[in-house]
């Protein structure tokens, strides 16, 4: 699957991420198992919700975060998702 | 000086991480009677079950410890007519939550009143890919009534993990398994070799398969590996008998793992109850945080300070903490002892020993008849495992 700025990413669907503030961190559950993101996979992951492209996820991390050229890492980002079905 | 003592204590406990998995194991009653069941064979002997009220304040305080994954297990979890409000409480709460069922008593209704309560997954058992095998390993007439158990569970839009226990009897069927759990459209497959706790100790030379059959079970799964990729992901638990070093057993204990017992014991692993001169902390008496960070039955073997040689000098300690505890105490008579899986244990010969009688031909249960699982048996055996 190859991610462009049009793809529309969702968290797969027997993926839950939530926040845990006993691990200040948010994290990925799946059947008897659980992966805690660091901050840029977290607000990267939280933003998958179905509705926002990846444009839309850029520009949102780019204000939120205050800084640009941040694509590329998160198109990276994506694809490693999807190949672990973090992502669909 | 009071504060300081306090400073002090706050530090060590701060290193402990929390429990991230809680297994609730609601009941030990059972519709089925397998031969290699993980409870204790004297199940039938233990107190009063813990009441609704009960599971949702051992749910509350481990949440607020940072545990995050539940399982509902047991013996069957849904003999427990309050499976949908514990289960409610739990997803309230912002657990993870996981049922491990049999698949015996999962009606329509019931399965669809779980959606509601928001569990997220249900890992449904499979004894064997054949009625028979399946039916006999069970003493029971389920195998029918699990491939009903699997579509309502896929009807309803649960990820499932299909779990088999692998075992003399059923390892060379390994291939018709994996086909079952791709019929029923599993998104994970456990084959989880036999570990001889429980009634599976009791019936444990009838039970181990012999080296050549082990192997070729490896063998078969990984080329179904290779040939379908990752749409359905298969995990293979290695019998640690076939190993020279031990497991890393409960990734540590009292490290991520807390298993509360129908009677309320707290314990670090589902088998450690059966260690001697070591009292579990009840939850009717004591609180979770308390269990978990204060407890002798949670402190005892964390880490590495309470090793024996030859694990306290042991290159590799840190890397399996010395395996079993149980497994220590019930083939070394010591549950400070290393694993005896380890080749460096002294008492290795004892599985060696195992091992050897497992590759003599034929079926061993023609010989010693397996014992089932069952209150009549657990009361007659009346002893832990």
């Amino acid at each position: 699957m190859t991610i462009t700025t049009e793809t529309v990413p969702k968290v797969g669907r027997n993926f839950r991420i939530q926040w845990e503030s006993a691990q200040d961190a948010w994290v990925l559950l799946y059947p008897e198992g659980m992966v805690k993101l660091n901050q840029s996979a977290g607000e990267i992951l939280k933003r998958c919700d179905g509705s926002a492209c990846v444009a839309d996820i850029v520009a949102d991390l780019e204000t939120t975060f205050n800084t640009q050229g941040l694509e590329g890492d998160v198109i990276g980002f994506i694809e490693l998702a999807v190949q672990q079905k973090w992502v669909e | 000086m009071n504060d300081m003592a306090e400073a002090g204590a706050a530090q060590q406990t701060s290193k402990i991480g929390p429990p991230f998995w809680l297994l609730a194991e609601l009941t030990y009653r059972c519709p089925l009677h397998c031969v290699y069941c993980y409870n204790p064979v004297d199940f039938a002997s233990t107190a009063e079950e813990l009441s609704t009220e009960d599971w949702f304040r051992v749910l509350r305080e481990a949440r607020e410890l940072g545990s995050v994954q539940c399982g509902f297990s047991g013996g069957e979890p849904m003999l427990r007519d309050d499976l949908e409000l514990i289960v409610a409480e739990a997803s309230r709460l912002g657990y993870y939550t996981n049922l491990l069922t049999s698949g015996v008593g999962l009606t329509e209704k019931r399965i669809a009143a779980l959606k509601e309560a928001g569990l997220a997954h249900i890992q449904l058992s499979f004894q064997d890919s054949t009625r028979e095998v399946n039916d006999f390993l069970s003493s029971t007439r389920t195998f029918d009534l699990k491939r009903r158990a699997a579509d309502m569970i896929k009807a309803h839009g649960y990820p499932m993990v299909m779990n088999c226990t692998i075992h003399r009897h059923n390892i060379d069927h390994i291939e018709a398994i994996l086909q079952l759990a791709s019929d029923i459209d599993a998104e994970y497959v456990e084959l989880a070799n036999t570990q001889y706790y429980g009634w599976a100790q009791v019936n444990r030379d009838q039970l181990l398969p012999s080296r050549e059959q082990l192997e070729r079970a490896e063998r078969i799964t990984n080329e179904w590996r290779a040939k379908h990729g990752n749409k359905m992901k298969l995990f293979f638990v290695v019998p640690d008998y076939y190993e020279t070093r031990p497991k890393k057993c409960m990734n540590g204990w009292g490290n991520i793992f807390l298993t509360i017992t129908p009677d309320g014991k707290a314990l670090p692993c589902h088998t450690a109850r059966m260690l001697p001169g070591l009292e579990f902390p009840s939850v009717r008496d004591m609180s979770i945080r308390e269990i978990w960070y204060e407890s002798e039955g949670f402190n005892r073997y964390r880490g590495t300070g309470w090793m024996k040689e030859p694990c306290s000098s042991c290159p590799e300690k840190e890397k399996d903490f010395g395996g079993c505890r149980c497994q220590a105490y019930m083939v070394a008579n010591d549950p400070a002892a290393a694993d005896p899986v380890c080749d460096k244990s002294p008492f290795h010969h004892k599985i060696a020993e195992a091992v050897a009688l497992a590759q003599q031909p034929g079926n061993p249960a023609q010989v010693k008849p397996l014992i089932f699982r069952g209150p009549k048996e657990s009361l007659e055996l009346n002893r832990p495992f």
